[in-house]
């Protein structure tokens, strides 16, 4: 007996979580933050390193967050040592000596007799665990100070101290305390926030600025300690748990662990195969990670296991974030060995993590290999080490700090505060690497795939090939689009225009069971990766075989294999199948057939069967598992892939045994990127498609495909198979395939609960839906095709026509019928005909083609009234908006035809990521009302934001969410290029995140940032709906956005992967659904207003939206049929041969919309919305808001699959009383920025265009300096701004973010001090310079003076930096002059335009997706440079021409002037022999096209010619 | 995976060589120049690959036409004619006389020439027979189940060849000598050559169909017997019922209905003697009407040797491009010129005919006036009377439904208002009792036939075998779009 069972997680009692029935889920919840960490090097403690992190917790308060009640805050804590001194002063007990007794604070229950109960219970606990208890001491707090919700949640606080019974001490006593704390919060459901002899923390749901005023302990000039690390937590939602809150026992987090689940789940699954002698036995501590933990607390759980069973806390955190060892060519090899070793015990924990730990005498932080958490430090030459997510947290006396640095991408900075000094990450992990002789254990030992005896590969015959095809339900138009196209190019194929099938869960025809699953994507809380130009930080290999006790370490835990891909070719799975050698193990193939004929019974047992097999192999000793449905026949019929990995995988999670074996799949169902995705996302190592294969292999036999051998086409296949999952991880934010192997990424939409809780367990699917039985039917279907009962003609492939319409495949929205009806109704003027169309189209989406179609309207609650009492057309087309479609992507002529109606109308049009031209910015007819910003930032412009009225953030798009975009070179065309500020004939690539967004409080950042680049605008963010996007959105609330936009999965009118096209995001009503639920539960939604959008087509769309919530309405496929598209889907090639989605001028001539159609739409469209409130009797749209009561669900679903599907959580109505609509405005607290009193002081310069000069002091509280200047400035002044320094501001200090960001022309910001990160953010010509304070101790190219992300998107203007700088440097850069003294990771990644200086070291992959500007290096290691680019001659590495040594002189000379850098000033004096030291960087093709253009403008062409854009074409392959 | 840009290369609209025509009407073969293949693949490269195959709508078929233009362009033929047959039985036939709604929804016709789908699909099937790749398909298990088909033409054709290969034993009974139908007897030979008739049959017999021509349904066989005979019956027996024209003189001799010509002419090229045979050599022709079967009486006229051959329309001009009324993808009507039109004669429109005019009981000529619109109808305007000379008239006035006196007295069948066999949704009229083609549509197009066809066989299958297990193209309500539906 382990004692009571306790069912409720410690981490969800005192808190303020709804319990509901509705969409939102307290799992969905994230959270971010800012920490800093203080320590003395002078070997002994004080106070005034308790209230230095104090008071630098203060200046991080704009990072956490507020909610709905203002006083309640997110949660802040603070971890220390043990003050020893103070408690031997204040406990009324006698204390062992420091180090001899534990102590900590306990959350216990506010009711007095269970809490004398529990105290009794938890003695006993201790003396069972041989420790003694004390005494306790009750903890003096002033609740007072708290906001109502976070009081109504708050614990009861006391604390207890114990002691070892026998005089234990240091971590054998720790590990007793770890024993006895587990067993109570297991046993007895209480929390301990820490229970140490080394450490103690103190926090709860408090705003930075409460933490010291609730805890008298805090305010005790007694305490001391040598260190502490201080917190402050941005959660998404506004109802925190006290537990919640940071630090842990031994780290406080900023940031997010993406892969938890697949870690937790692999914890969990290991259980049964660790032990450790040091700790005894783990039975009563199980399970490791606690249900209902965060990303956060879990990974501290993990970690405390690590280092209390023997590893040193150092060791434990390079074990569970391991930087990117994989592809560094600069590693040393016995670190090297050391990681990957350790790649053979555990996975990584992936996501954006900075972490900060201790184990109370070591303090130190990490970052995750990405690095996208920023992390600032300084160190003072009285010892004093300051580390923060800014720089500037607490006010240090210039004159005395040594040293300026940052946390880097996988680097470690640490302080040992009893030897007093900083230990560096060389020397750390050269320790760590000397430890054993790693490589020595791994020789012999791990065996790679590629070491296995070849094998002779296997050629199927045709009608094998065929007959299998029918089997697994493989379409003509996969093998034509979806096969053919991997296998001839090695990458996943492209779409265009969306989605407009019916999803799986009410699809009429059979789907795989892949297609019920939507891939999860990284939006707002963290980012996703840019799997191709940071691909040096991924990894695609994985692990397969048994895995040791991962508590121990020696050589035979490098006994396993590494499958490099996770997708393997038929011959590799041959080899895997029969391994049998001795010291490698062998291989168990589970046979994944069932009797078809036996039905859903049989599928069942079968299933349970394998299960059972599987323990008997396992026990056997296999060491690899191949689930195979190879080999079906007449009676046998496969199981999906997926139900079989999956079911076996979670049946060995739960049996403990799921790390004795490697599990690949052998998968006649599997072609897609998709399909291969969810098997690794559910625990398969890896997968081999062998029909996919050998149909490639066909179709080059059947000479479909052209020009290449069947070994080029299955090898391009697995390819573009394996690289799509990396695109689809890092979708997610996850870099390596061994974490995400397992991580469950995925929401199910459309499968039953029992169904999910046992094959699938952990996986989310709200609505309900399908059963085995069904799955049964779907297999049976297929089955039949393949072996009919009755033989005739019939031969060949179903169609498809999931992707492009055919009559025999699946019914799409848009079809013939109702896009010649939606363009004859709007252009001949017939509302009557437009009522056909929309009755057509409301009729299918009845048939089971959409959720709302679901959905029927309850008018009998209402009484109808006359349509002339409805408010008229011109006040409900104010609400409809028109979707984001780039000035590139869509035609000028659409663009423009878009804009004019909506301006006509009053509504809104969307300018897309690509700016505004200024003709049309400026014209009141033409211009787009909402300027979006994207990751591109291409033409963000302080022109562009100022006259904006919405200013909307595109998180994600429902076609692609978590991922860039590109323009490819054929489409930027001159004009295109103009306004992008970027080269004709060049490619664009949007990256797939904001650089400038990691995470919510990022986000809330760049939201500060456009508000004040125009105060008047509404903000927008705008989010793909999926599981857990309503929390986001209430993040996004608190984060002070005004306007949240739902996006459904289906929208989408760009390019993209077809995985994306299809796989990624769900139906906007469920969105819709939970952002209302989740905003109201929150006490949020008035603040805000939502849009939603997706292939809205009709008036009864928009009621179904606003009914669920939503007030504006957003449509781009529809307007564009309008004006004439005809959904060719290939807006990406530039074809569209109606003049929409095209930049060709041959082909827009062919462009026939007007606008005037587009307002017959709207207004048509408006005329039904205003049918529909009279039958409700609603005189205005403003009443239907949120009345879900107003839907019914309840009629009976006809449908096969219908049946288990329950939306009644989309139309809950059980919400707590509040407004469904937004009332009332975010406060953004225009009146308390900085600016104004720089506003007020360049009066002057604002009126008439004089000089001012401006000086003051600034703090890193002080964000986007300059910004609502610029602002004015451009108001008035317009794009030409000011002659430069007209107004010149010069600021000491450490500056907050953002600063200078979007400043125009005519504005110099001048810092002595130092910047934090986003330094010139859209700089739109200003100028910004950065130096030392002219006092410092230290060199200024040594020394970290400003942050990450600079000059990002920047379009003009000059920075100038006299010192080095972090990640990123001018991302996306099209026009800024720079100049720093060294970079760290990916600088100049993504530039198209400017020039950059660096004058020192670089850190990896320099010039990634680099495709325009000019890069000059000082001592250039190319070895940084990204090597694909090199490779491949996109990047050229020059010397520099008598022309570049001119041009560097003059921008040297400059520099100097403004830093007075030495090493600049040094160069320049010994210039002739120093140029011989740099190199420039420059993109090849833009070499080209600018020599191209030169010429053109030499011999008297024209530059923008159609003669000069085919040359240039020729040469970028456009 | 077509060439995204072939359209964009091939701005041109290729269509195949006529020959000329002093040359072509000196025979009765098939107007065209042998095809150019690599023209072919060309044109067949504008494809566009649609995400919205409007063609594929367009086409009463369902022609999967983005598939076979592709694999046409890659020089698939194989390929090509199975996709192609896997919606159409007669490939042959449609892609010589389908007036091709395909071209008029291509979506490459919203600005530009629309793409030649239709001698792409005949070219496939032509090379297709000469390779050798088309063959009988023969069921390998017979249901046991016998059906009649009443009539072949191309509705009856293609329902029988559907159930034949569904493992159903198929009769076909045709009244006429010769299997075929209106594409027999109805469709000169510059149209189409009637040994590809002859063909197809042949694979048909291979298959195991029945046909038996000569016999005549309700005179030979009553209806009720052959319903007793067989588990089901399909009427097929097209809408021939001719538009009559009943004005002054028109017992006058040499006027005659347009398909009692054709037809003569049809049963002479195939080397009937024909007795007493209308012929129009030397002697001045008057078409009355000025659709499909007017251009064929024409071309019929002209290659007899007629001295002149007038062809008036009573409606105006129709416009020689798309107007607000008939925008694209709908079918427009749109002035035409055929093969016929270019080799001779006058085509004149609003012109009403008021009566013929007669010496000794042989028509003369025809008093026509300028056809007024009034009221909603058209009329001859007063006063604008004259008269035109004629030796022979031919009235191409369309058709008022089937000739079905007998299926009515027989079986249980009603005529619907406009003279077709009633029917459901499945093509059925009461238990066992189908109808399929212009017996049950009224006249239409040979593309509609083949899927109504397709359609009833499917419906058939399904009565006789309880499950649905052919392909069912198109509903008998199913229309074009139209900006009147």
């Amino acid at each position: 007996m382990n004692g009571v069972l306790v069912t409720t997680s410690p981490f969800w009692r005192f808190s303020n979580y709804p319990q509901t029935e509705d969409l939102y889920d307290p799992a969905s919840e994230k959270d971010s933050c800012g920490v800093a960490m203080v320590a003395t090097l002078r070997g002994y403690g004080g106070n005034d390193i308790v209230q230095t992190a104090l008071g630098s917790l203060c200046n991080l308060e704009h990072r956490g967050a507020v909610g709905s009640d203002a006083g309640t805050g997110d949660g802040a804590g603070i971890l220390m040592q043990i003050p020893h001194k103070f408690f031997k002063e204040v406990v009324k007990f006698d204390l062992p000596e420091e180090g001899s007794y534990g102590a900590g604070l306990v959350f216990e229950d506010t009711d007095g007799s269970v809490r004398e109960d529990q105290r009794l219970q938890l003695a006993e606990i201790f003396s069972q665990e041989g420790l003694s208890l004390l005494g306790w001491r009750e903890i003096e707090s002033n609740p007072d100070v708290l906001g109502d919700l976070a009081r109504e949640a708050m614990p009861h606080i006391g604390q207890v101290f114990v002691a070892g019974k026998n005089g234990e001490n240091d971590l054998e006593l720790e590990r007793l305390l770890f024993r006895a704390r587990k067993r109570s919060e297991r046993e007895l459901g209480l929390y301990h926030p820490t229970l140490s002899c080394r450490t103690i923390v103190y926090k709860g749901m408090l705003t930075t600025l409460q933490l010291q005023p609730f805890f008298d302990d805090l305010q005790d000039t007694r305490i001391e300690s040598k260190m502490a690390l201080v917190h402050s937590r941005f959660s998404t939602n506004t109802f925190p748990s006290w537990p919640l809150a940071h630090p842990f026992r031994l780290i406080a987090h900023n940031g997010e662990i993406n892969t938890v689940k697949g870690n937790t789940n692999w914890m969990r699954a290991r259980e049964e195969s660790i032990s450790s002698d040091l700790i005894g036995d783990l039975q009563p501590l199980r399970p490791i990670v606690t249900p209902g933990a965060s990303d956060s607390a879990s990974f501290d759980e993990v970690l405390e296991l690590l280092h209390l069973s023997g590893r040193s806390l150092p060791h434990a955190i390079m074990m569970m974030i391991p930087e990117a060892w994989e592809k560094q060519r600069d590693m040393d090899p016995e670190l090297k060995a050391f990681y990957e070793y350790h790649s053979l015990l555990m996975e990584p924990w992936d996501g954006p993590a900075s972490v900060t730990f201790t184990d109370g005498s070591l303090v130190g932080a990490t970052l995750d290999r990405n690095g996208l958490r920023p992390g600032r430090y300084l160190v003072t030459d009285d010892g004093l080490v300051i580390l923060g997510s800014e720089t500037g947290v607490y006010d240090v006396d210039p004159a005395k700090v040594v040293e300026r640095g940052r946390l880097q991408p996988g680097k470690m900075f640490l302080v040992d505060t009893t030897e007093g000094r900083i230990i560096s990450d060389s020397e750390i992990k050269q320790k760590m690497a000397q430890q054993h002789d790693w490589g020595k254990w791994l020789e012999g030992n791990r065996l790679n795939l590629r070491d296995l005896p070849e094998r002779e590969h296997v050629r199927h015959s045709s009608a094998s090939v065929e007959r299998r095809q029918h089997v697994f339900g493989y379409t003509e138009e996969e093998l034509k689009e979806v096969i053919g196209p991997m296998a001839t190019k090695g990458i996943e194929p492209i779409g265009a225009m969306g989605t407009d099938t019916p999803i799986a869960a009410i699809s009429d025809r059979p789907r795989l069971l892949f297609d019920y699953f939507t891939q999860q994507f990284a939006q707002v809380t963290n980012p996703p990766l840019d799997a191709i130009r940071e691909e040096v930080v991924t990894s695609l290999s994985s692990v397969i075989g048994p895995e040791g006790n991962i508590l121990e370490s020696d050589s035979d835990h490098a006994k396993r294999m590494i499958v490099d891909f996770p997708v393997l070719d038929n011959d590799e799975m041959a080899k895997i199948r029969n391994i049998n050698q001795p010291g490698v193990g062998f291989t168990h193939v589970v046979d994944a057939r069932y009797s078809v004929d036996g039905g859903a019974e049989a599928l069942a047992s079968r299933l349970e069967e394998l299960c059972l097999e599987a323990d008997q192999a396992i026990a056997e000793g296999a060491s690899f598992m191949v689930i195979s449905d190879r080999d079906t026949n007449r009676e046998l019929a496969p199981i999906p892939s997926l139900l079989a990995t999956s079911a076996i995988h979670h049946h060995l999670i739960r049996q403990g045994t799921r790390t004795k074996v490697g599990v690949v799949v052998e998968a006649g169902d599997v072609r897609e990127v998709h399909h291969v995705a969810v098997l690794v996302g559910y625990g398969a190592a890896a997968v081999n498609p062998y029909l996919a294969l050998e149909t490639a292999e066909e179709m080059v036999r059947t000479k479909q495909l052209l020009n290449i051998t069947t070994a080029t086409a299955t090898a391009h296949l697995a390819k573009a198979l394996g690289k799509g999952v990396l695109k689809v991880m890092s979708k997610m934010g996850i870099s390596t395939v061994s974490s995400y192997s397992g991580a469950q990424c995925f929401e199910a939409v459309g499968l039953g609960q029992p169904m999910v809780d046992k094959y699938f367990t952990g996986t989310i699917s709200k609505l309900g839906g399908v059963d085995l039985d069904i799955i049964h039917q779907e297999i049976e279907h297929r089955h039949l095709r393949a072996y009919p009962i009755e033989e005739f003609e019939q031969s060949g492939l179903d169609v498809g026509g999931e992707l492009k319409w055919r009559r025999e495949g699946p019914p799409h929205l848009f079809n013939p019928e109702t896009v010649f009806k939606l363009q004859h109704s709007t252009r001949a003027g017939k509302y009557e005909i437009f009522k056909q169309y929309t009755n057509a189209v409301d009729d299918q989406s009845e048939k089971l083609m959409t959720l709302r179609g679901l959905f029927k309207f309850r008018t009998d609650k209402t009484t109808s009234i006359p349509i002339e009492e409805v408010e008229p057309i011109s006040e409900i087309v104010k609400r409809f908006a028109t979707g984001a479609m780039s000035y590139g992507s869509i035609s000028p002529e659409a663009h423009e035809t878009l804009a004019v109606a909506m301006n006509r109308l009053g509504g809104k049009s969307n300018t897309g990521e690509g700016g505004e031209s200024l003709q049309r910015l400026t014209n009141p007819e033409t211009r787009s009302s909402i300027k979006q910003v994207a990751s591109g930032r291409f033409g963000v412009t302080s022109m562009y934001l100022t006259n904006a009225d919405d200013i909307q953030i595109k998180m994600a798009q429902g076609a692609k969410p978590g991922e860039g975009g590109q323009l490819p070179p054929g489409k930027v065309y001159p004009f295109i290029a103009e306004i992008r500020h970027s080269t004709p004939g060049v490619g664009l690539i949007s990256p797939p995140p904001h650089h400038d967004i990691y995470s919510i409080e990022d986000l809330k950042q760049l939201i500060f940032d456009l508000k004040r680049a125009n105060p008047s605008a509404r903000i927008h963010v705008k989010l793909v709906s999926q599981f857990g996007v309503g929390t986001v959105a209430a993040g996004v609330a608190k984060a002070k956005s005004d306007v949240i936009l739902i996006s459904g999965h289906d929208g989408g009118t760009g390019a993209s992967p077809l995985n994306s096209l299809k796989h990624a995001g769900t139906p906007w009503e469920i969105g819709l659904a939970e952002t209302q639920q989740t905003l109201m539960h929150n006490g949020l939604r008035d603040r805000v207003s939502v849009q939603v959008d997706g292939q809205m087509k009709t008036g009864r769309d928009v009621v179904v939206a606003a009914l669920l919530g939503a007030e504006e309405f957003g449509f781009s496929t529809a307007p564009l049929v309008v004006s004439g598209c005809v959904l060719m889907r290939v807006c990406h090639l530039d074809t569209c041969p109606v003049g929409v989605a095209t930049g060709n001028p041959v082909l827009r001539e062919r462009f026939s919309g007007k606008a005037d159609f587009v307002v017959n739409f709207f207004e048509y469209l408006a005329q039904e919305v205003r049918e529909y409130l009279a039958e409700f009797g609603f005189r205005t749209l403003d009443e239907a808001i949120g009345r879900v009561d107003l839907l019914d669900v309840n009629r009976a679903i006809k449908h096969w699959k219908g049946d288990g599907l329950d939306l009644s959580p989309i139309l809950s109505t059980e919400l707590p009383a509040g407004e469904r609509k937004n009332t009332t405005q975010q406060d953004h607290e225009l009146e308390k920025h900085f600016d104004q009193q720089l506003i007020r002081l360049a009066e002057t310069s604002l009126e008439d265009g004089l000089p001012v000069t401006i000086d003051l002091p600034v703090s890193n509280v002080n964000q986007a300096v300059g910004t609502m200047l610029g602002h004015e400035l451009t108001k008035r002044f317009g794009a030409e701004g000011l002659p430069e320094s007209t107004i010149d501001i010069n600021l000491t200090g450490s500056a907050g973010q953002s600063l200078g960001a979007f400043v125009p022309k005519g504005i110099a910001i001048k810092v002595v001090g130092d910047v934090n990160d986003y330094l010139g953010k859209g700089l739109s010509g200003g100028l910004l310079s950065v130096r030392p304070f002219a006092g410092s101790q230290y060199q200024s190219h040594e020394s970290v003076i400003a942050g990450n992300v600079i000059g990002y998107g920047a379009t003009g203007g000059k920075i100038f930096v006299s010192g080095v700088v972090g990640e990123r440097f001018l991302v996306r850069n099209s026009g800024v002059i720079a100049v720093v003294e060294g970079v760290g990771d990916h600088a100049l990644e993504y530039m198209t335009g400017g020039e950059a200086v660096i004058l020192g070291g670089t850190g990896i992959n320099v010039g990634a997706g680099m495709s325009g500007g000019i890069g000059y290096f000082y001592k250039l290691n190319t070895d940084r440079v990204n090597e694909q680019a090199i490779a491949s001659g996109e990047l050229l590495i020059q010397g520099l021409s008598e022309f570049d040594q001119e041009r560097l002189k003059k921008i040297l000379q400059e520099y100097v002037d403004y830093t007075g850098s030495k090493i600049a000033t040094d160069m320049l004096d010994n210039f002739d022999t120093e140029k011989d030291n740099f190199q420039k960087l420059v993109p090849s093709d833009y070499a080209r096209v600018l020599e191209i253009r030169t010429e053109a403008i030499q011999t008297g062409a024209d530059p923008d010619g159609s003669e000069t854009w085919t040359k240039i074409l020729e040469v970028t392959n456009g | 995976m077509a060439d995204p840009k072939g359209f964009l290369k091939t701005t041109e609209r290729e269509t195949a060589k006529k020959r000329p025509v002093p040359v072509r009407i000196m025979d009765w073969k098939e107007v065209y120049e042998e095809r150019d293949g690599e023209v072919i693949k060309r044109q067949a490269s504008r494809c566009m690959d649609c995400g919205i195959p409007f063609c594929h709508q367009g086409c009463p078929l369902g022609n999967l036409i983005p598939e076979w233009n592709d694999l046409t362009r890659q020089g698939l033929g194989e390929d090509a004619i199975e996709r192609l047959h896997a919606t159409n039985n007669f490939p042959e036939f449609t892609g010589r006389i389908c007036p091709a709604p395909c071209e008029d929804t291509c979506v490459l016709g919203i600005n530009q020439p629309p793409v030649t789908i239709k001698e792409i699909e005949v070219s496939i099937i032509d090379d297709a027979f000469e390779n050798g790749y088309v063959k009988p398909s023969i069921p390998e298990r017979l249901t046991g189940k016998t059906i009649a088909v009443v009539g072949s033409g191309p509705a009856g054709l293609a329902a029988a060849q559907q159930l034949t290969r569904a493992g159903h034993t198929v009769a076909v009974y045709e009244r006429d000598d010769r299997i075929g139908g209106l594409l027999r007897y109805g469709i000169p030979d510059f149209k189409l050559e009637k040994t590809h008739i002859d063909r197809r049959v042949r694979q048909m017999q291979a298959e195991g169909t029945l046909f038996r021509p000569g016999v005549n349904i309700g005179e030979d066989i009553s209806w009720a017997d052959l319903r007793q005979r067989y588990d089901s019956v399909l009427v097929a027996t097209g809408a021939l019922k001719p538009r009559n024209l009943d004005i002054p003189g028109r017992d006058s001799e040499g006027i005659h209905f347009a398909m009692d010509y054709l037809t003569q002419s049809n049963k002479t090229v195939a080397g009937d003697d024909v007795s007493g045979r209308i012929d129009a050599k030397g002697k001045h022709v008057i078409v009355l009407g000025g659709g499909d079967t007017g251009a064929d009486c024409l071309g019929t006229a002209t290659r007899q040797g007629a001295k002149s051959v007038t062809t008036l329309a009573i409606g105006q001009q129709p416009p020689s491009e798309r107007t607000e009324d008939m925008p694209w993808p709908s079918i427009p009507n749109l002035f035409e010129v055929q093969s016929a039109h270019e080799e001779f004669g006058d085509r004149k429109f609003l012109s009403s005919t008021v009566q013929f005019i007669s010496e000794n009981g042989k028509v003369t000529g025809l008093e026509v006036a300028e056809t007024e619109y009034r009221d909603g109808g058209r009329f001859p305007k007063a006063g604008t009377e004259r008269i035109i000379p004629a030796d022979l008239v031919l009235l191409s006035l369309g058709f008022v439904g089937t000739e079905g006196d007998k299926l009515v007295e027989q079986a249980k069948v009603e005529l619907d208002n406009r003279g077709n066999v009633a029917r459901g949704s499945k093509y059925e009229v009461e238990d066992g009792l189908f109808v399929a083609g212009d017996a049950g549509r009224g006249a239409s197009l040979v593309v509609w036939a083949i899927a109504e066809g397709r359609a009833a066989a499917s419906a058939i299958d399904e009565y006789l075998e309880g499950e649905a297990r052919l392909p069912f193209p198109v509903k008998p309500t199913d229309q074009p779009l139209s900006v009147y539906t």
